[in-house]
């Protein structure tokens, strides 16, 4: 059975092109006494790149993997490519495609064999596979590592491969729980262009990340969660406007506890302090920015809000464990 | 997955995922078939002719023969552990290979059965080894010996079986010394490799017959001999109990690990 033949009678199972890839229904989970997942629902479309933020603990992991049908929810319906998870979850994998969040290739095997007993646990043939294994090394930049150890890859290289593995079925859907953490810029440069071509070629994808920078690039949706709920929904720009000011000046340095007392309330709509820096939020930023040319001692930049902005408004700015 | 405590729902999807570990093997077969079978060869040969040499005929033959037939189980019964212990905790805590291999089209249920039947594999073949070094040898003539060659894999599915359980609930490497020192090392001293268990108190000696590897050598050592065992059905079905038993418990104790 193919992965195309797969999707096919996924279509036919629904009989309908414009029902989400994946539709949640107030999905909870429980883990003691602590509801970790509580009354989570979203509607994912085909073709579109989808970001699931929220800090550490927040519930996004655990929300992938009820997805997945990995772990039974105590609550709510989950719809995957067409098919009732976790009732039918096997099938629904066969559409899908995920990268984890740790590294799991197989050490004991070379690139290219990586994508060909991954290709298998889908049910394909090794002609089959075989057949798509050039194009998934050239996406992955690892044309000329087919035969290389898996040791001898850079953690950038593993990334890519465990990308171009998720692809092997070519999935409708692919789900990332962090695809970027532990990578350095270049490396995260490259996988978010990786990335980017796939939301081209009208790929679905799903990601976790609490890098800001990488859900404002890539998705055209962003949910923000936290203890286990969405607080916050929408495009990256729209949830800037409607949550915070348009302007953020940030200053630090000398004296800042006695002027972030007595001055800066006056100088702005909204004052945050995060360690040794406070934020002003304002809509018009001249008044703080002529005030602080004034004072000797301390340093200041004036930025655009950003989605941290909105992220850390939501979460807070305590520390999460 | 309908339930933790459900009966485990298998499908042929197993088969990719032995695949995977037969690949695996194939790139080490030699040093792995060599080093399998040079220690139970060392005690084989040590013991039976060393030892031996000190002993009148036990239960009729030269006690190398007798402890040939015992070699050939204790060898399959470690092949099948050391699988699902040490290679199959490696798959599954050290290199999250299991993780992948669940978020394709395959369950828990369907990976657990892939390891226990590869395990299977494994100790079949590690018996074959002894069987055809005690053959080479001369230690066996009878074609009746060849009914062993069946035996071996269901005692590979009952000792693989038993060894998912432990694994399933092991915090690390090191659990698995208690396994061997409160189990296997005694279960090997009182199911008949080393001794015939009639030379066992009687308490020990109902204990043996608890014993899953009691079974196994109960049906493999006549054979060996070239004689019909006795209680054919009763040894099998003990053996087939575990197997079955141990599998469905490890089964509920990976997904309580795993799937939450």
């Amino acid at each position: 059975m193919s992965a195309s033949a797969d999707r096919e009678s996924a279509g036919e199972a629904h009989g309908s092109a414009s029902e989400p890839v994946l539709s949640v229904r107030d999905l909870r989970k429980r883990y003691g006494d602590a509801w970790v997942v509580d009354g989570v629902s979203l509607d994912i479309r085909h073709g579109e790149c989808f970001a699931l933020l929220g800090p550490n603990g927040a519930g996004k992991t655990t929300t992938l993997r009820l997805c997945l049908g990995l772990v039974e929810p105590d609550g709510g319906t989950i719809r995957l490519a067409g098919h009732p998870v976790p009732a039918a979850a096997r099938r629904a994998r066969a559409n899908v495609g995920v990268v984890p969040q740790f590294d799991n290739l197989d050490p004991d095997f070379t690139v290219a064999e990586n994508l060909l007993v991954y290709g298998r646990y889908f049910g394909m043939s090794r002609a089959q596979i075989e057949s798509r294994i050039p194009a998934l090394l050239d996406f992955a930049g690892l044309a000329n590592r087919a035969d290389a150890r898996i040791q001898t890859l850079s953690g950038g290289m593993k990334r890519r491969l465990t990308l171009a593995r998720s692809l092997v079925n070519e999935p409708d859907i692919v789900f990332m729980d962090e695809p970027t953490t532990g990578l350095d810029p270049q490396a995260r440069h490259v996988i978010w262009d990786r990335l980017r071509q796939l939301v081209a070629r009208g790929t679905t994808l799903v990601l976790t990340t609490h890098f800001m920078e990488e859900a404002e690039r890539l998705c055209n949706r962003i949910m923000v969660m936290d203890r286990g709920r969405i607080i916050a929904h929408g495009a990256p720009r729209e949830l800037i406007a409607r949550e915070v000011e348009r302007h953020v000046v940030e200053v630090h340095g000398d004296g800042l506890d006695e002027w972030a007392e007595r001055r800066a309330p006056a100088l702005a709509s909204r004052v945050e302090r995060s360690g040794d820096t406070v934020f002003l939020y304002t809509p018009d930023p001249a008044g703080a920015l002529s005030a602080l040319e004034a004072e000797s001692g301390l340093r200041y930049m004036h930025r655009a809000a950003n989605l941290e902005d909105v992220f850390l408004k939501l979460t807070g700015r305590e520390l999460r464990d | 997955m309908t339930s933790m405590t459900a009966l485990p729902r298998i499908s042929m999807r197993f088969v990719p995922v032995w695949r995977r570990n037969q690949l695996v093997w194939r790139k080490l077969a030699i040093p792995s078939i060599l080093g399998n079978l040079a220690d139970p060869m060392i005690y084989m040969l040590g013991l039976g002719y060393g030892l031996g040499s000190l002993l009148p005929d036990v239960r009729g033959v030269p006690y190398i023969v007798f402890l040939a037939a015992g070699t050939i189980c204790f060898s399959t019964m470690n092949s099948a552990t050391f699988e699902t212990l040490y290679s199959s905790f490696s798959r599954m805590h050290v290199q999250r290979t299991w993780d992948a291999i669940m978020n394709a089209p395959v369950t828990l249920d369907d990976v657990v059965l892939a390891e226990l039947v590869w395990a299977a594999t494994k100790a079949f073949l590690s018996g074959i080894a002894i069987l055809l070094v005690a053959w080479a040898l001369g230690l066996t003539h009878s074609p009746m010996a060849l009914w062993i060659l069946p035996l071996l894999p269901l005692i590979g599915l009952t000792f693989g079986a038993l060894g998912l359980g432990i694994t399933a609930v092991s915090p690390s490497y090191d659990f698995f010394m208690y396994y061997f020192t409160l189990f296997i090392t005694p279960m090997a001293m009182l199911s008949g490799v080393f001794y015939p268990i009639e030379q066992l108190p009687a308490a020990l000696r109902a204990l043996a017959l608890a014993l899953p590897l009691t079974h196994a050598i109960e049906l493999v050592r006549p054979l060996f001999l070239g004689k019909v065992p006795d209680m054919i059905a009763l040894h099998l079905a003990v053996l087939a109990a575990y197997a079955v038993v141990g599998f469905c418990v490890a089964v509920v104790l990976f997904r309580r690990r795993l799937l939450k």
